[in-house]
């Protein structure tokens, strides 16, 4: 008989690759349902694009490289990269931008860097980024909070909206974003920046009726609602071990500190930590895409340092920036930074003596 | 020998897909053909001229003191054309801009300078510019289609400002689109496309070595028919 000597814990329970996606799929159920109720069904044609083109791309590319189809699909990443994508899309988007975006996370940032677990980026913040540089009206036109709406958009519009560019009715995209009032309604966050833009202090900006009108009702409203929806399904994660806390918490911990100083500095120029948390993609970020597995670091100490930089790249590009959400263009920023970050932050072994002091002095 | 410069310059050790130089231009200018076709131009007529004169003056010139002597014939070069398209083709003149003075600058000129022309008779190395710059010319075009194509929905917009007022007729619009794909425009379009095409010269090489390499395995199988009977 053979006896085995090994420390603790004796007794794992591994995951696999495809149910640790699943579970980040059942996650998302709060955050798509928030999506839907406030947004309409827009939200959910996009996830259906972007899904069926994913995995098509995935199936194309792995079978270019003579890999083993299944296995690359039953993993479900080619699935929850699609799906990230699709939610963080303006709902009614034209069906062909969201194809483009669904191929180039699958085949250009996934695939050509060796497929799942060797990819630099992530998959779908890289698309996301490579959508908005290319396409930024399109990817700038929400549509109001459905309460607000005056042209509420159903299943049938939303279809034929995203396909043909007209509804049923024969508005366009444009028509259907007007909101009460014959008002354009912008995201919070681009109507903030537009709003401080044009001279107007923070107070004032948000003072404006369209965000307090009423708890439910309100443009920001619908943006909490879908953070706090999200924020929900993510600490299910942590709960479950499928997400470490270090990123969400570092990350949500430096756009605090980030906005809490600038709105320190002059509080009539720079929004409060409040409304960086509810607004824009900052709880689906944390949670969700800046936790990928893959292109995240690796480590504790990392993973505090590449969430907390995040925040604070997010607060940064969306004050100072040109474009009013800037989750995506953090993640891809401090993506870059993983290897170095990784580098050195290695935990030291147990056991092994602090060698690090004596080299100390030397870079 | 010129066969082997034409597959070198074309294709084998083409400088913008092999060798990988002079990529600051070929990735700034090639947001359209005819950009990409007067850069390609401009480069090779220096490359010709370079080669040629380098070649000539190679017996007179030490080691110690060729590469201000190599930087100074490119820089004479890159001053004509300049010029010349300064006269000439004055709106393609002005849509380059700097990237025609930096020519002196690209590293595939003083290059196949110093790797070919100084060693070479002056026909041969004049030969080896002309294809060189064809096939830099050539990606510079391909690329800016490419690009042209995605970002615009049009190809040899502009003619008319290498060829001349006729010129402006060869516009050929492929498609419209409310929607115009600007990464193809911006710069990391340039990187992707240059990344795609330098993958399908990849894919072709290796596609022909296999054909190659299969069509030797039959020769030997072949040898034994008539044998037995």
């Amino acid at each position: 008989m053979k006896l085995v000597l090994s420390s603790s814990p004796h007794q794992h329970v591994r995951r696999t690759t495809d149910q640790v996606m699943r579970l980040v799929l059942y996650a998302m159920v709060p955050g798509v349902l928030a999506q839907l109720y406030f947004f309409g069904w827009g939200v959910i044609v996009q996830m259906l694009i972007a899904l069926i083109t994913a995995v098509l791309t995935e199936a194309a590319i792995v079978t270019l490289r003579k890999r083993d189809i299944m296995q690359a699909l039953q993993d479900y990443s080619a699935v929850v990269t699609a799906l990230l994508l699709a939610v963080s899309l303006p709902p009614l988007l034209p069906w062909w931008i969201t194809m483009t975006g669904s191929f180039f996370a699958i085949a250009i940032v996934k695939q050509l860097y060796g497929g799942l677990g060797f990819n630099l980026f992530n998959p779908a913040m890289a698309a996301y980024v490579m959508l908005l540089i290319s396409f930024p009206a399109a990817m700038s036109s929400w549509i109001p909070p459905a309460e607000l709406a005056s042209h509420a958009v159903g299943l049938s519009d939303a279809l034929s909206v995203i396909f043909t560019g007209f509804n049923s009715a024969g508005y366009d995209l444009n028509q259907l974003r007007f909101g009460v009032d014959g008002v354009t309604m912008a995201t919070p966050l681009d109507f903030v920046k537009t709003q401080l833009g044009q001279g107007y202090t923070y107070s004032e900006a948000i003072g404006q009726a369209q965000f307090t009108d009423s708890l439910w009702s309100s443009a920001s409203a619908g943006w909490t609602g879908v953070a706090l929806a999200y924020a929900l399904g993510g600490i299910v994660l942590i709960q479950q071990r499928i997400i470490s806390w270090h990123i969400p918490l570092s990350l949500i911990a430096g756009v605090a500190v980030t906005a809490t100083f600038l709105s320190m500095l002059n509080s009539d120029l720079y929004g409060s930590a409040l409304f960086h948390w509810f607004n824009g993609a900052v709880m689906i970020g944390a949670f969700f895409i800046a936790t990928d597995p893959v292109s995240a670091s690796t480590t504790p100490k990392g993973r505090l340092i590449f969430g907390a930089a995040i925040g604070f790249w997010t607060v940064i590009i969306r004050t100072f920036g040109g474009y009013p959400d800037a989750i995506a263009f953090s993640v891809v920023i401090m993506n870059m930074a993983v290897p170095l970050i990784d580098y050195y932050t290695q935990p030291t072994v147990y056991g092994a003596k602090r060698a690090v002091k004596q080299t100390e002095g030397e870079p | 020998m010129f066969k082997q410069l034409m597959i070198d310059g074309l294709w084998k050790n083409n400088p913008a897909l092999v060798q990988l130089l002079g990529l600051c231009p070929l990735l700034a200018v090639t947001s359209s053909v005819i950009n990409g076709l007067g850069l390609g131009l401009a480069t090779a007529l220096v490359l010709i001229g370079s080669n040629a004169t380098v070649s000539v003056i190679r017996h007179w010139v030490t080691s110690a003191i060729r590469i201000p002597v190599f930087v100074m014939i490119i820089a004479a070069f890159v001053t004509i054309i300049e010029l010349l398209m300064n006269a000439y083709t004055y709106e393609l003149y002005l849509a380059l801009g700097i990237f025609i003075p930096l020519i002196v600058t690209n590293c595939a000129i003083i290059g196949r300078a110093e790797a070919f022309a100084s060693k070479n008779p002056v026909s041969a190395s004049a030969f080896d510019g002309l294809m060189m710059g064809i096939g830099f010319t050539l990606i510079l075009v391909v690329l800016g289609g490419i690009r042209e194509v995605l970002g615009n929905g049009t190809l040899l917009n502009g003619a008319e400002r290498l060829f001349g007022a006729g010129a402006e007729s060869w516009k050929i619009t492929v498609f419209t689109s409310d929607y115009p794909f600007l990464l193809a425009i911006l710069p990391p379009g340039a990187f992707l496309g240059m990344g795609l095409l330098i993958a399908l010269k990849n894919i072709i090489d290796k596609k022909v070595a296999e054909k190659a390499a299969a069509s030797e395995t039959k020769t030997v199988v072949r040898a034994r028919v008539t044998a037995e009977s």
